[in-house]
């Protein structure tokens, strides 16, 4: 007994070439579907993370554009604003504030930093306050300083690995001529931390000379408190910026969103040109067994046979163009995120897609509806052929 | 079976070509009794073609009568559905052609098997043995169609159109992409098929000397039988 799956998938051998570019053709939209699908979930959640693990909810800055705040503080680029101390005092006696730490960032130029140079970002922390708001912070060596006037720093996994530092080495600041002594090295935490170098925020304002001023203010507030409140109040202050990271998530979502849009874009035409791709396929091979189909029929298929025939045979493509295409999924999922970060305002730190069984289930299904839907049109075509037309066009 | 496999009254197919109108079959009244090998010849044209697809339910009549042991099948331009149409032609219809129309990629016995995915008459999977026997293609069984010559093609396409037990083979030039020596051989089967297992046989040749292998000769002229 030979079954029909058996017919159909050795009718796909006949035409090797043409069968393998086409599953390519619906590997490939598969491979954009599996990653744009990995790439929401991913974003999402590398986002997310970031952002808990800044440790604070608001942030105060000096006054500017929401936009470059948020990109300030998180990708720590240049064009610092500064505000005054005693903001600290005014935030603290407000009921909802469980803590506040303030920051100071100050970014120089380093000529021997890798080939051509690079960019160092210092922030200065609150020894009391910034390690209790970043307590999910591990170390690798040593630990935070304590004195808030200490020569000390505390270097991120990744700065300690560029600088080449353990705990007890010593650090030079360009232009500063200053050597301090690094006294912590924190473990790998997948954010921003791990290319920062902490001091206390006393000695950047004396090293860099900007006594009484900060960059930012972090704030964290009390769980019941009314967040939407406080912030209210807080926009009462004069020349600060409140910048909520929960509104700053949404900002950089809805920025990502029109990078979403693109992507989909192009995924729906890579899913419409594989349909093109096989519904071709199909019909040509439809076409070119045309007689042959009108002998099955004489040797007893009903029309509902060859349509069947037919639709397995495209099912069976897009199958294996499905598998194809997850595995490329899998394979090329750090070329593909390479490339969609340049397509990206922002990309966060850690994975941009996530592929999970969850996600190749749908994958694969996508698939094979494409194979269900464009098989339909040349199984139909094919199911019409009468017994007597193939004879006919023997041409005798 | 009933006495008449397939019965024809006044059987007539007009193609329209334009305005011209081709009576390929004329008013073509026949009977052929179960068991029967009939060979039908005449000259190119003459619509031997046309007459043995309309007496095989391949095509419709445009007028007369055809009854197929002893059912209905077409009245005066009414005719059954075109499942039950299939019905009949899988149930008691075998068809051979001048080409063979084998699947490449399937083996000589996977291609005899082929109709048992369609339609699987009652203890008919024991006919794939004996037909591969009774036909000299047991040692070509799992070959595929290209590593066979045209006699033995055309043979593994009479094993698998008799894999169902058919009442009627109907063969429309079997042998016309062979030579003389296979023709013949295909001949010798045919007509065993007919006298051991009762086989009622409708075979259109330009051969004459296949064509005497018959019991019966009919001649067509101009769509019309020739006394
Ligand atoms: N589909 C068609 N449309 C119009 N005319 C047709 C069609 N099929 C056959 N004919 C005509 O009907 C007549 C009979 O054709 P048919 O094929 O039955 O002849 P034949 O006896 O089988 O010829 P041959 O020996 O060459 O196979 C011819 O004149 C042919 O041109
Ligand atoms: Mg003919």
């Amino acid at each position: 007994m030979i079954s029909i799956y058996k017919v159909s998938f050795k009718n796909l051998l006949r035409k090797r070439t043409r069968t393998i570019l086409t599953i390519f053709g619906i590997a490939l939209s598969a491979w954009v579907l599996a990653s744009l699908l990995g790439f929401n979930k991913g974003y999402e959640a590398s986002l997310s993370r970031d952002i808990d693990n800044m440790g604070f909810q608001v942030l105060l800055t000096a006054k500017g554009c929401p936009y470059e705040a948020a990109t300030l503080m998180l990708k720590g680029g240049t064009g610092l604003r500064y505000m005054r101390e005693d903001v600290v005092q005014q935030v603290t006696g407000e009921p909802e504030v469980e803590r506040v730490t303030p920051m100071l960032m100050q970014v120089v130029f380093d000529p021997n930093k890798g080939e051509s140079g690079g960019i160092s970002a210092y922030l200065g922390v609150d020894p009391v306050t910034f390690p209790k708001m970043k307590s999910f912070l591990e170390f690798r060596q040593g630990g935070w300083f304590t004195d808030p006037d200490a020569m000390e720093v505390v270097m991120g996994y990744e700065a300690a690995e560029l600088e080449q530092r353990e705990a007890g080495d010593m650090l030079l600041i360009p232009e500063k001529e200053v050597e301090l002594k690094v006294v912590g090295i924190l473990k790998r935490s997948g954010t921003q931390d791990d290319g920062t170098i902490f001091m206390p925020v006393r000695t950047v304002q004396t090293l860099f000379n900007k006594p009484g001023e900060l960059t930012g203010l972090g704030i964290k507030v009390k769980q019941d408190a009314d967040i939407v409140a406080f912030e209210e109040k807080l926009y009462g202050l004069p020349d600060v910026q409140v910048v909520s990271l929960a509104q700053v998530k949404q900002t950089i979502m809805n920025l990502v969103s029109t990078a979403r849009i693109m992507v989909f874009s192009i995924a729906i035409i890579a899913v419409l040109i594989a349909m093109v791709g096989v519904i071709n396929t199909i019909l040509m091979s439809v076409f070119e067994r045309f007689q042959e189909i009108g002998i099955l029929k004489s040797i007893g298929a009903m029309p509902w046979d060859i349509f069947k025939l037919i639709w397995i045979e495209t099912v069976i493509l897009c199958f294996m163009g499905g598998v194809v295409g997850t595995a490329m999924a899998f394979g090329l999922s750090k070329i593909t995120e390479v490339l969609i970060r340049n397509l990206l305002p922002y990309a966060p730190t850690g994975s941009l897609i996530q592929l999970d069984a969850r996600l190749v289930i749908m994958t694969m299904i996508s698939v094979l509806l494409i194979g269900v839907v464009s098989g339909m049109y040349p199984a139909w075509k094919a199911a019409r052929i009468r017994p007597l037309e193939s004879i006919r066009s023997e041409g005798n | 079976m009933n006495e008449n496999a397939i019965s024809a009254e006044n059987l007539t197919k007009i193609y329209t070509r334009g305005i011209e109108q081709v009576h390929a079959v004329d008013h073509i009244s026949l009977d052929i009794r179960a068991g029967e090998f009939v060979s039908v010849v005449g000259p190119s044209g003459s619509g031997k073609t046309t007459l043995i697809n309309v007496l095989g339910c391949l095509d419709n009549p445009t007028a007369g009568i055809l009854t197929i042991d002893g059912r209905a099948v077409f009245t005066d331009g009414r005719s059954l559905s075109e499942r039950q149409l299939t019905r009949i032609r899988r149930e008691l219809f075998g068809y051979i052609f001048q080409k063979f129309y084998l699947i490449p990629t399937l083996t000589v016995e996977e291609n005899i098997m082929l109709p048992f995915t369609f339609f699987r008459k009652d203890g008919a999977s024991e006919n794939v043995s004996r037909l591969l026997h009774l036909l000299g293609i047991e040692r070509r069984k799992n070959h595929l169609p290209g590593q066979l010559s045209g006699g033995e093609m055309q043979r593994v396409a009479i094993a698998r159109a008799l894999v169902n037990n058919p009442r009627i083979l109907l063969a429309d030039e079997p042998t016309g992409n062979l030579d003389t020596a296979r023709s013949e051989e295909i001949g010798q089967t045919l007509t065993e098929l007919n006298q051991k297992q009762g086989l009622t046989i409708i075979l259109v040749t330009h051969n004459p000397s296949l064509a005497q292998t018959a019991q019966r000769t009919i001649t067509i002229h101009d769509g019309k039988i020739k006394k």
